[in-house]
């Protein structure tokens, strides 16, 4: 008789046989499968529109989407849990395109680095980053002793580039058909912004934003921020202002208005008088802004109350 | 001239075994080595094996070039790797002089051997980790029609290859190595896998590089522009030439299929 070898049950985890749904990725179609469904939509769309008694030739998408709303009409809340027919490239995830050709050569030269779009682009910049390298050793080399060797064949390559001056300039003086002269300037105060037109009529009318500069500032302080320039060149009853502002509140916009007349008025007005009034600050632009809130305190400034315990 | 040198190791390299490494390649059938018994196939593929030189890579460079390039240099004697000795002449002032007959033989074995993997269609890798020359070697792998991978070599490129990137993937058929040390001077682990893949590599070893993993090394120095661009020539060269030889066996057998 055999003897009967000992049997042992072999006890084996279920996630050993289970398959990793995990690791599969997301599901993949063939081309042929999709092909397929592609195909039966067509039909099926030509089927749904004989039975609609529309025209099978011009039946469009919106017309299925009517056409299944009619025929199965469904009370559920969720769209998505709704019946619906549409063209399967839709429906089906899209696949990556196959990165190789017939012959299983990849298409891009970078392929096999992984990541090719990236390392394509820094190869593409490496270039121009050659650039900048060749102008740095080209410094390095007039840095040198003995550098007049080759300082004309460097110089060769060497612009001039044109100085740009941050010096305000004075706007020019223009002249109005009927002869009158005028100048037009800007100014900024916090984030108001203020366009003014001064014109040497020889009345003395401001008007703002279309109304008189009494009924739009009515508080004495604005009106006096407006008058400074004219009063400290002595031209008070001269000219004719025509302004418009826009932005923030009445304090700035005057002062964006200051500002403005007096860049104005340096076209009217002689060299020792444009520094009398730098002098007098008329022409600097007011730097001050609102400052921020901070996290820990109730404002810019302004503490929480202070606990001793 | 290799007296001063520590000889006997030399027998220990390959003899002319050009004809079965290319058989013994990367195993992968494809459409160029067709198993159908088209006889005008396979003659394409087997008549540049019948002579050692098919494609006249010999005169593509002189031993007087190879000195002209610096190949001979190689790093101080502190650096030299025990395994790079039979290669070396020995040192002068310090610096490790490579033998330059040895490495025109070599040269002309890897070249060899490029010109036949190309000659029959099979992907060839230009890897290298040295920045100083990493666009170099990109840009003459774009204008050869080749692939270059001159950045960090991620884990599992060639083992893991199905997963990193898609299914079907076909890897190199030959990865040519222009420095084969990574930034940290540690060996590039490209080596190691391709060996584990089955896939042939050609290798400039420098006299602070490990040869052993190395299907086709070629002794010479990796550090000077001027060596690099020469090799980068070199390589170039064969390959283009190989394909233009395809190209016009190809045309051949069409002209001669069809009369």
């Amino acid at each position: 008789m055999v003897p009967q070898l000992p049997l042992r049950q072999i006890y084996v985890a279920s996630s050993l046989w289970k398959k990793n749904l995990a690791a599969a990725g997301p599901q993949k179609f063939t081309q042929e499968f999709i092909d397929k469904q592609v195909e039966e939509f067509e039909v099926g769309k030509r089927h749904l529109a004989n039975m609609m008694g529309e025209d099978p030739e011009t039946f469009t998408q919106e017309d299925i989407d009517r056409s299944i709303a009619y025929l199965f009409p469904s009370g559920l809340f969720e769209k998505r849990a709704r019946p619906v027919m549409k063209h399967p490239e839709e429906i089906f995830p899209k696949q990556t395109a196959i990165q190789w050709d017939a012959e299983g050569r990849p298409f891009h030269f970078l392929f096999y680095t992984g990541k090719q779009s990236y390392y394509s682009l820094l190869h593409d910049v490496y270039e121009k980053i050659l650039y900048m390298r060749l102008i740095q050793l080209m410094e390095l080399l007039l840095s040198m002793p003995y550098c007049s060797l080759e300082e004309e064949f460097i110089l060769k390559f060497r612009k001039q580039l044109e100085v740009q001056s941050s010096k305000y300039e004075i706007p020019a003086l223009q002249y109005d058909p009927q002869g009158v002269a005028f100048s037009v300037a800007d100014g900024r105060r916090k984030s108001a912004k203020a366009s003014i037109t001064l014109r040497d009529s020889g009345s003395g009318n401001i008007t703002i934003n279309g109304r008189n500069y009494l009924h739009y500032f009515p508080v004495l302080q604005n009106r006096e921020q407006l008058m400074f320039p004219l009063l400290f060149v002595g031209m008070m009853g001269r000219f004719d202002i025509e302004g418009s502002v826009e932005g923030s509140g009445h304090s700035a916009q005057a002062g964006a208005l200051r500002l403005a007349i007096s860049r104005a008025l340096l076209s009217f007005v002689s060299e020792g008088e444009v520094e009398k009034m730098r002098q007098a600050g008329l022409l600097t632009a007011d730097p001050r802004i609102r400052e921020r809130k901070k996290p820990g305190q109730e404002g810019a400034r302004k503490k929480f109350t202070w606990k001793k315990r | 001239m290799a007296a001063g040198v520590l000889t006997g190791v030399r027998q220990v390299l390959r003899g002319p075994r050009l004809v079965s490494a290319v058989f013994s390649c990367h195993g992968q059938t494809f459409s160029s080595a067709a198993a159908a018994p088209d006889t005008g196939e396979t003659k394409i593929l087997n008549f540049p094996l019948t002579q050692p030189d098919y494609f006249r890579l010999s005169e593509l460079f002189t031993l007087k070039d190879l000195f002209e390039a610096r190949v001979h240099l190689g790093h101080k004697k502190g650096c030299r790797h025990r395994l790079m000795e039979p290669y070396l002449f020995g040192s002068r002032l310090d610096t490790d002089i490579i033998d330059l007959e040895q490495t025109a033989e070599h040269l002309q074995r890897a070249l060899n051997f490029t010109a036949h993997v190309a000659y029959r269609g099979g992907i060839i890798l230009f890897v290298s980790r040295r920045r100083q020359f990493g666009h170099l070697i990109e840009t003459t792998a774009r204008e050869c029609g080749e692939y270059a991978h001159t950045r960090y070599w991620k884990g599992g490129l060639l083992t893991n290859a199905s997963i990193q990137y898609s299914p079907g993937v076909r890897l190199p058929d030959l990865i040519l190595f222009f420095s084969t040390l990574n930034n940290v001077f540690q060996q590039h682990v490209g080596i190691r896998d391709a060996a584990k893949m089955n896939i042939p590599t050609v290798g400039i070893v420098d006299s602070n590089c490990n040869p052993s993993l190395i299907t086709y090394p070629v002794p010479g120095n990796d550090d000077t522009p001027v060596a690099m661009e020469m090799y980068c020539r070199l390589f170039k060269m064969t390959i283009n030439r190989a394909k233009d030889k395809r190209r016009q066996m190809e045309l051949l057998k069409g002209i001669s299929a069809s009369v």
